[in-house]
């Protein structure tokens, strides 16, 4: 007779949409060039192109050093579009009516899109460190600063990915759901990850100084140089735990409300 | 008799527009329904009541013996929803797609591909079934989508419009597809645009128009109605006309003029014989043109409800 899984269901069930996601993400072209070879470009770019007239201020540190946490959350912000067009395309176009009509949990598709999203990013952020050692990058952070920086971006990761989810879930359409990436490509530029804050006008660096980006940016920079990181670190985990946090409820009632359960 | 779908007096309206307006309706187990309806009647709703997807605003709704309002995950368990746009998913194989709905259906990994196989055998898809989904054909994605409802043997299956789109060819295949279904036992309710494939398909047909139940029947049953085959004779003008009625009436043919134009129908078997027939009755009339005519789900429309199917209110 036909054999039962028996494993708890709602895990199986996000282990089998994050197998999709994660199949969808290796087979795209778009997935792979925005996870693999924008990170390379975005580094090259910044370092060589931008970096030769670029002052780190009173700290001394090389542009690469200084860059590299700036480019890998603005690599996370660049692969959101993506969680957010997936998500919209599953509600639009009648997959999420199917999961629903089986009795399996109908958010765990969300969760296999988010767990898919923090994957790609992991992938984008190895590329990216990978690529700034060969160029000449020698963080002097220890193992245990290694785990801390690799949680913060972890937390990093599922909040813009919760995010992105919960705008594909809000927008009409998977064009739209594209453009969501804005906002969040906006915030690592005007924060302390390409330039130091001390250095724009008043009222940008008070956003700068303020913003979500910027603390994280901050506590992996100062790990990874093993310099004192003060605060940012808590002020990190605060900001993304809760816009994380926020990412989930919205996902959640916007879940309920399109799917019409 | 046992039902496997009993609705009563089911009421659904968004907002102030009443879709559903007091349904009726009764598939006994192992049969294959057909609910018959213009888009914008109500159909898709009513598929998706009765799938859990959405909630009734009034009325009893049983699917599988559980009430679809108190009981969903019951009847998620018993059911099968195919719906509308092939929700296959594009990206993967056949395969992929038949083993991931199985391993939703919470089947182990070994048990998934091997029921993958043989669907992939049943349904004819073994050569593609490596290819992504998106090189197939209309009707493969299709069958591919029906396959994927049986991947854990559902007491009852719902196809929303499963030929909608599909050029001939593919919606032949898709009909023996849900023929076979139908042999197999499983009990079968789908909803179509049109008579031809309620007639092929389905025990008994349900018309839903204006959110009720117009009409419901044997295909037989529902042809009847709007009089069955005919053959229309245009003439040359009304002295022809009165002679081509004449003559019919005398040979006993139930003829009937259409209004304020200038032919008649007549019933006819649809045969060459009965044609061939009809017509050397007709040697002495100046017939300008024949058309053998057969009902439609626009005739059915116009008979029940006195309206034409793209203007019935939804």
């Amino acid at each position: 007779m036909t054999a039962y899984s028996a494993a708890p269901g709602p895990l199986l069930d996000v282990g089998t949409f994050l197998g999709r996601s994660l199949r969808h993400s290796v087979r795209s072209i778009d997935a792979m060039i925005v996870a693999v070879v924008l990170p390379v470009l975005i580094l090259l770019v910044f370092v060589y192109v931008f970096g030769g007239a670029m002052s780190t201020g009173a700290s001394g540190t090389d542009y690469l050093t200084f860059v590299v946490p700036g480019v890998i959350v603005l690599c996370a912000a660049h692969g959101s579009a993506q969680t957010a067009v997936g998500v919209n395309q599953d509600m639009t176009t009648g997959v999420v009516d199917r999961v629903r009509s089986l009795p399996v949990l109908g958010s765990a598709v969300l969760v296999g899109h988010v767990l898919a999203s923090v994957a790609r990013n992991l992938v984008s952020t190895a590329v990216v460190v990978g690529v700034a050692l060969l160029l000449g990058f020698r963080p002097a952070a220890s193992p245990l600063d290694w785990l801390v920086v690799a949680g913060l971006l972890a937390l990093l990761m599922a909040g813009v990915s919760a995010l992105s989810a919960a705008f594909g879930l809000l927008v009409a359409s998977p064009e739209a759901a594209g453009a969501s990436s804005f906002v969040l490509l906006f915030l690592p530029y005007v924060s302390s990850g390409f330039v130091p804050p001390e250095t724009m006008p008043a009222v940008l660096r008070g956003f700068a100084e303020h913003q979500p980006v910027t603390p994280l940016i901050d506590a992996v920079r100062g790990l990874l140089l093993d310099a004192p990181v003060g605060t940012s670190p808590l002020l990190a985990v605060a900001w993304w735990g809760g816009l994380g946090l926020l990412g989930v409820l919205a996902c959640g009632a916007l879940f309920r409300r399109r799917a019409g359960a | 008799m046992a039902y496997t779908v009993e609705v009563e007096g089911l009421r659904k309206s968004f907002g102030t527009k009443s879709v559903l307006d007091g349904i009726d309706l009764h598939v006994a187990r192992g049969s294959v329904a057909a609910l018959l309806g213009p888009n914008g009647a109500g159909k898709t709703t009513t598929v998706k009541i009765l799938s859990t997807l959405l909630r009734p605003d009034a009325g009893r709704v049983r699917v599988a013996g559980r009430d679809v309002r108190t009981d969903p995950v019951a009847v998620r368990r018993a059911i099968s929803l195919t719906g509308q746009h092939a929700t296959v998913d594009e990206v993967l194989t056949g395969r992929e797609n038949l083993v991931m709905m199985g391993r939703l259906r919470h089947l182990t990994k070994a048990a998934a591909r091997e029921r993958a196989t043989a669907l992939l055998e049943r349904f004819d898809l073994v050569e593609a079934a490596d290819r992504r989904v998106s090189n197939y054909s209309g009707g493969m994605a299709r069958r591919l989508d029906i396959a994927l409802g049986l991947v854990d043997e559902p007491e009852v299956l719902f196809l929303d419009e499963p030929t909608t789109g599909l050029d001939p060819r593919s919606r032949r295949d898709v009909w023996d597809s849900v023929a076979e279904l139908a042999a197999s036992g499983v009990t079968v309710l789908l909803t179509t645009q049109y008579l031809e494939e309620a007639d092929r398909l389905a025990d008994r047909v349900a018309v839903l128009a204006g959110g009720r139940i117009a009409a419901e029947g044997t295909a037989d049953e529902l042809k009847s109605l709007v009089g069955g085959e005919t053959v229309q004779l245009v003439l040359p003008d009304a002295a022809a006309l009165d002679s081509a009625m004449t003559v019919a009436d005398l040979r006993g043919y139930a003829v009937r003029a259409d209004a304020g134009a200038l032919s008649v129908h007549v019933p006819t078997d649809g045969t060459a014989a009965g044609v061939r027939e009809l017509l050397e009755t007709m040697a002495g009339v100046p017939v300008v043109r024949v058309a053998v005519h057969r009902p439609t789900l626009d005739d059915v429309f116009l008979t029940l409800t006195g309206t034409n199917p793209g203007t019935v209110p939804a």
